[in-house]
């Protein structure tokens, strides 16, 4: 029953575009392999109107919904969305016939006249903006169903209204496309030259109207741009599900940038990109709607982005801190081979596994698992057959800084913060690895160059950090501190 | 002073006659009368509701006015948007937004280039030192979301900074920063008046207040008092701009008597 309307809009443009008649009578004979080599030779007209449509409403589509998103206007534009219904009805009606010029300045005027509602409700009653969507979006989607059934059932040249709510890139007709090529020239060519006045107004707009801009007149012009940017993806992608080409391309680029500029031009391309992968498969299988192909495209990027963003990516997230966990467990070995080093007064260089393990209350084969992670970060060596570590110089450093930044951050809470000793350590343990050079220079400081920590045990001097060197003798030669 | 002398001179910075400004019907503020000399620095104080941040957007043209006329330079707001600068509360933005600290401080510019114009190099370079003064250089390539609340201020006032304006207007730019950035504000705020600048700045720290602002305008609805720190700064004057608070009441004598 679904592909009934889809197939009475095929009828329609088979009428009217001879090179469509056979198309339809192949579908169910070639394979999806012919019928990708169809659509990448660009033979039929149909073909590259879909695929430029695709793309044009990807640009304008994925433009304004940067703005939106960043305005936290998302709804809005699912509101505004639904609401040109009834006027794609109007627009039918006014001379029973698809003109894309009637549809596109009735379903115009519909979205409008959508979002004026929504700001009369907020700023004349108590509702709140939310509530005030929710009507507008309803009551306009409501009434423009009743005037398509309508509409559907009556006499003459009908049918074909259904992929206004459900997309069909394959409708896409030459003046669509003159329409479509219109409305994104004017996006791009409006926010190339008014970016800045965009973006000052998203971002702080008692700013921009104190410094002078006229915001008002730019949230119209962004308002108007936005709905002609729905209302000429109508076609492709429908009523129900144009918000999202707005929304998800946009915010799959959110999570990728930081930069306004380049958040819009990663949202055009995704746009673009979902678009056309959208109209392709729709293409290979003729009874799915282009719209939710499109919205599938698009949610596959965002899906991309959430998962592997470089920076905001949950992956990445992952690895980081995952990453940081191994390093402080590798400066906690290196503590713990300097605890053992320490222990007996630095004699000698090497700490054999079983005094490490024992040290840290582990498992021999744990202490290996360990010391391998060091030797694999170029901080110790294995000797005597592997069972016993040396720390090379980087490696003695490191364990240095981490038994300077425990004891000093130990000290200073003792002092500074009035904390009993027997309380500090587990708070120095999680510090230790944290503290940044700045920091740790900062604390000396205050700290007045201390030698000891509060319990009594030598803080390890610059000298060791600075050369690197390998502890040997007493710890007055190790830690560099002479008495004074 | 005679009266050839006077002729000749600028017309005040700030001027409100009989203003009057109202939500929902209900007077913010009312019936306020004003003038502003030139190199003032004025915090404005009063209790939560009493209209400050209202009075400096009303100055500002960014409100309807129920009647009355603010006039800035002599003329009204409009004529002379590029002499006014602006901080508004740290709150009323976005730090999400996809922006750098050098992108906001850039907007400071963008008064002063008209409609389309992209700030040009030396726009960067006047936004460049005005980070410096407000020792967030290091930062202008980060994105905003990363700053700290006291970090976020100074972005706020260097961008008022590239507005290079002769009036600013602060609402809040002491609230939740830290001790370095509020002593880095103030040391701004006198060199911009010591510039000549005129300044209103909306304070809630009353303590702070008799330290940091020359004058003070005392403010409840209507205009409790406005004149020298040392003048206005008094017991019976603050009870009446607070009236019957009694925390506020508290910490106003302590205020008072750390004073005497």
């Amino acid at each position: 029953m679904r592909h009934l309307p889809l197939i009475a809009g095929f009828c329609l443009l088979a009428a009217a575009m001879p090179v469509w008649a056979d198309r339809i009578g192949d579908i169910s004979e070639t394979s999806v392999i012919e019928q990708a080599k169809r659509f990448f030779s660009f033979r039929d007209p149909s073909v590259r109107y879909a695929l430029i449509g695709s793309v044009l409403l990807g640009i304008s589509c994925g433009l304004m919904g940067g703005f939106i998103v960043v305005r936290k206007m998302a709804l809005f534009g699912d509101t505004l969305s639904h609401a040109v219904l009834p006027g794609v009805a109007l627009g039918f009606l006014w001379n029973m016939e698809k003109d894309p010029v009637a549809i596109f300045i009735g379903a115009t005027l519909a979205g409008l006249l959508g979002g004026a509602m929504v700001a009369l409700i907020r700023q004349t009653t108590r509702l709140k903006e939310d509530t005030a969507l929710g009507i507008v979006l309803a009551s306009f989607f409501a009434v423009g169903i009743c005037l398509l059934t309508r509409i559907q059932k009556m006499p003459g040249n009908k049918g074909g209204l259904d992929e206004f709510l459900f997309g069909s890139a394959a409708s896409i007709g030459r003046s669509d496309i003159i329409l479509m090529a219109v409305v994104t020239s004017l996006a791009v060519l409006l926010v190339g030259l008014f970016y800045k006045e965009f973006l000052v107004t998203s971002f702080d707009a008692a700013f921009a109207r104190a410094a002078g801009f006229p915001v008002n007149i730019i949230n119209y012009a962004l308002t108007l741009l936005l709905a002609f940017s729905v209302v000429v993806a109508l076609r492709a992608v429908g009523v129900v599900l144009v918000s999202a080409m707005l929304i998800t391309p946009a915010a799959a680029a959110y999570l990728l940038t930081d930069r306004m500029h380049r958040l819009l031009g990663l949202a055009a391309l995704f746009g673009v990109i979902s678009g056309a992968v959208g109209a392709f498969i729709s293409f290979l299988t003729t009874n799915i709607p282009t719209g939710p192909l499109m919205v599938v495209a698009a949610t596959m990027v965002f899906a991309l982005a959430f998962f592997f963003g470089p920076h905001h990516g949950v992956l990445m997230r992952w690895w980081r801190q995952k990453s940081r966990s191994a390093r402080v467990q590798r400066e906690n070995t290196l503590k713990a081979v300097y605890h053992v080093l320490e222990a007996r007064e630095f004699d000698g260089e090497g700490v054999s596994l079983r005094e490490l393990a024992e040290r840290r209350r582990e498992t021999l084969d744990e202490a290996r698992a360990q010391s391998d992670a060091l030797c694999k970060h170029h901080m110790a060596t294995l000797h005597d057959d592997g069972d016993a570590i040396h720390l090379t110089p980087e490696g003695w450093q490191r364990a240095c800084e981490i038994v300077r930044n425990h004891r000093l951050w130990e000290l200073y809470l003792t002092n500074e913060a009035n904390i009993a000793p027997d309380h500090v350590h587990e708070d120095a343990e999680i510090i230790e690895h944290v503290l940044g050079e700045e920091t740790v220079r900062e604390l000396e400081r205050a700290l007045n160059h201390a030698t000891r920590d509060p319990h009594g045990r030598v803080i390890p001097g610059l000298a060791d950090l600075v050369s690197g060197s390998t502890p040997f003798g007493s710890p007055e030669t190790v830690t560099g501190y002479t008495s004074r | 002073m005679s009266v050839n002398v006077t002729k000749t001179v600028e017309p005040p910075p700030l001027e409100f006659h009989d203003l009057t400004v109202a939500y929902h019907k209900r007077p913010v503020l009312w019936g306020i009368d004003l003038e502003i000399p030139k190199g003032q620095l004025v915090g404005i104080i009063g209790p939560n509701g009493a209209g400050k941040s209202t009075l400096i957007k009303a100055a500002m043209g960014l409100l309807q006015l129920n009647s009355g006329w603010v006039k800035v330079f002599g003329e009204p707001i409009g004529k002379n948007l590029k002499r006014v600068g602006y901080v508004p509360q740290r709150e009323s933005v976005d730090w999400d937004f996809p922006v750098s600290v050098m992108d906001v401080v850039l907007m400071g510019r963008y008064g002063h280039l008209g409609l389309m114009r992209r700030p040009s190099k030396k726009d960067r370079n006047i936004a460049r030192d005005c980070l410096e003064k407000v020792k967030m250089l290091p930062y202008a390539n980060r994105q905003i979301s990363n700053l700290s609340g006291g970090q976020q201020q100074r972005v706020f006032l260097a961008r008022a900074l590239a507005q290079e304006s002769d009036i600013y207007f602060m609402d809040e730019p002491f609230a939740g920063v830290d001790a370095a950035t509020e002593s880095a504000i103030v040391t701004i705020l006198h060199e911009l008046k010591a510039k000549g600048k005129t300044l209103l700045v909306v304070h809630h720290d009353l303590p702070t207040a008799k330290e940091y602002f020359d004058s003070l305008l005392l403010l409840n609805m209507r205009v409790v008092a406005y004149g020298p720190t040392e003048e206005v700064f008094k017991y019976d004057l603050l009870q009446s701009t607070y009236g019957g608070r009694l925390t506020i009441l508290s910490e106003v004598a302590e205020a008072v008597r750390e004073k005497s």
